[in-house]
């Protein structure tokens, strides 16, 4: 029997475009100091540090996590690096909750970030390799072909993705740590924006952005006693596919599906939408909200836009989603995954303020990247397992 | 110390140059090979029948090795695409462009490539294309020998057909 864990601690910094006034290590130090001081603990009270970021081609810094150890606290223990591309802010909170799982430690400093300004996503996702050309232009590139084949399969109405990135954008202008702030957006501003990689347009991409977050992660001896209740993380899950292989669904991966149901089972969920109250998931372009809604069961097969055209996954729906104004509204890609699991955490926790969903006692936190092949997941709860 | 050496220093450019040296191993040899010859060479898997196009010696599916090489046509059907407007300083073609995954005849998984010779608002989902191939005397061993894919004018391939590979 796994010891339980509860997240007692959640920091992040304000995203933003470009953060030139900290390096990189006074970037993650923010956000884990925020961290620290949410749960009441200070650096000595922590016995290791679990880091996760994208790629190191987006910034050029090799290892990062050498150069980072002692702006961690991490001098004198344990220091390991987690990497499942975009998906690697959710899998890094799994490998840190998986050490406390495991009884190693009592309590874990989790750390994700991206510092896009001094970086070039584009760049180093359009590498040229022997046996691809260089046309696949950054992830947009990637996304926007699997986005058409969904929208030909589910004969969803062309301005699906339009009431998505209007009501995320809407969310993050309640949270005060969105990148994006776009009071006056309308409907017309978004479906005239320019096309980036036809059909994803402007304002249906998340934007580049700066920042970090943190969570401290404890076990149940060490959860008590802080100055806000803990979320208690009832189930985590990863999984994750080949790049390619003959009849891949790329449009709603298997490995989406399997690791959504190993979650589910976990913590004890048959009916997700009815006992999910909320949930925060990856949507770094407007139509990946009902791709998704559809691996992760919330919806059948085909019929997942329906949710977000009927206004259920709105604040006030039945399932809200991406409270927080999620990807597209703030987007450090490594720190993306850990922000939406830290959400759910701040859901559970009564702590989200004007993007709070009132009495969330259940919480989903989804990750995905690289081509749509590692997933990861956790639900959280109020209530102790 | 002056007031502008007091400032900080808000942003240092570091360019950073690398070239790889890559070695395709024993599938992919027969392919890039097979592409200096102006042909397309893929795998069939022994156990899932299904052809990889390029080969990378093994079927992810199954787990096991695959060497029945198979003739892969150059021509093929867009599975879907897009039109890529932003410009990346990397990328191989002038802006904007058609990204497409082609299925190519007698293969099971898409092609990456861009289509060429018609105009953008054309493209679409089922339309038949052949490879593009650069001039006899300059073919090599690099996918740079086949320079885009362009339409055929056969009758598009109906969506139900295709549904199995998006
Ligand atoms: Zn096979």
């Amino acid at each position: 029997m796994a010891e339980r864990c509860a997240v007692i601690g959640i920091g992040q910094t304000h995203h933003t475009a470009r953060r030139d006034d900290v390096s990189i290590a006074g970037l993650v130090r923010e956000a884990a100091e925020r961290a620290l001081a949410d749960a009441g603990l200070d650096w000595g009270d922590i016995d290791a540090v679990v880091l996760g970021k994208a790629p190191d081609m987006f910034e050029g810094v090799m290892m990062p996590e050498l150069y980072l150890a002692d702006a961690l606290g991490a001098a004198g223990k344990p220091l390991l690096r987690v990497h499942t591309a975009g998906s690697v802010g959710g899998s890094t909170a799994v490998v840190a909750a998986n050490l406390i799982q495991a009884g190693l430690h009592e309590r874990v400093l989790t750390v994700a970030f991206e510092k896009q300004s001094e970086s070039n996503a584009m760049w180093a996702l359009t590498v040229k390799t022997p046996l691809q050309s260089a046309v696949v232009a950054g992830a947009g590139g990637y996304f926007a072909p699997l986005i058409r084949s969904y929208m030909q399969r589910s004969g969803a109405p062309e301005d699906t993705g339009i009431r998505v990135a209007l009501k995320d954008r809407s969310n993050a202008n309640k949270n005060p740590y969105a990148h994006l702030r776009e009071p006056d957006l309308s409907f017309e501003t978004v479906a005239n924006s320019p096309m980036l990689w036809d059909p994803i347009r402007f304002h249906e991409t998340c934007p580049s952005s700066d920042g970090a977050c943190a969570l401290v992660l404890s076990s149940e001896r060490a959860a008590t006693g802080g100055a806000h209740p803990p979320a208690w993380i009832h189930a985590t899950a990863m999984r994750s596919e080949p790049t390619q292989f003959a009849g891949q669904e790329k449009v709603n991966p298997r490995a989406g599906q399997e690791c959504a149901q190993e979650v589910y089972a976990k913590a004890g969920i048959t009916d997700p939408r009815r006992e999910i109250d909320c949930a925060e998931i990856y949507v770094p372009f407007s139509w990946f909200e009902p791709m998704w809604l559809e691996n992760l069961g919330f919806a059948p097969v085909g019929s997942g836009w329906k949710m977000t055209y009927e206004g259920a996954t709105a604040p006030d729906g039945d399932l809200p989603v991406n409270m927080s104004g999620g990807v597209l509204s703030s987007n450090p890609i490594g720190a993306s995954g850990m922000l939406r699991f830290a959400e759910a955490a701040m859901q559970v926790r009564g702590q989200a303020g004007a993007h709070q969903v009132d009495g969330a006692r259940t919480a989903l936190g989804h990750a995905y990247g690289g081509g749509s092949q590692f997933f990861s997941m956790w639900i959280v709860r109020s209530e102790r397992p | 110390m002056s007031d502008a050496e007091r400032k900080p220093v808000r942003s240092i450019q570091t360019p950073m140059r690398l070239t790889y040296h890559y070695t395709a191993g024993i599938a992919t040899s027969r392919f890039l090979h097979g592409i200096a010859e102006g042909r397309i060479l893929g795998q069939r898997c022994p156990v899932c029948t299904k052809v990889y196009v390029p080969p990378r010696g093994s079927c992810p599916r199954c787990a096991v090795a695959t060497e029945e090489e198979v003739h892969v046509s150059d021509r093929g059907t867009i599975l879907t695409f897009a039109i890529v407007r932003v410009p990346s300083e990397n990328l191989d073609v002038p802006l904007p462009f058609a990204c497409v995954h082609v299925l190519l005849d007698g293969a099971d998984v898409p092609f990456f490539s861009v289509v060429q010779g018609c105009p953008l608002d054309e493209v679409r989902i089922g339309m038949r294309v052949a490879a593009a191939w650069v001039e006899p005397d300059r073919l090599a061993p690099t996918l740079q020998s086949i320079r885009w894919f362009e339409p055929t004018g056969e009758p598009d391939v109906p969506f139900d057909q295709l549904r199995e590979h998006l």
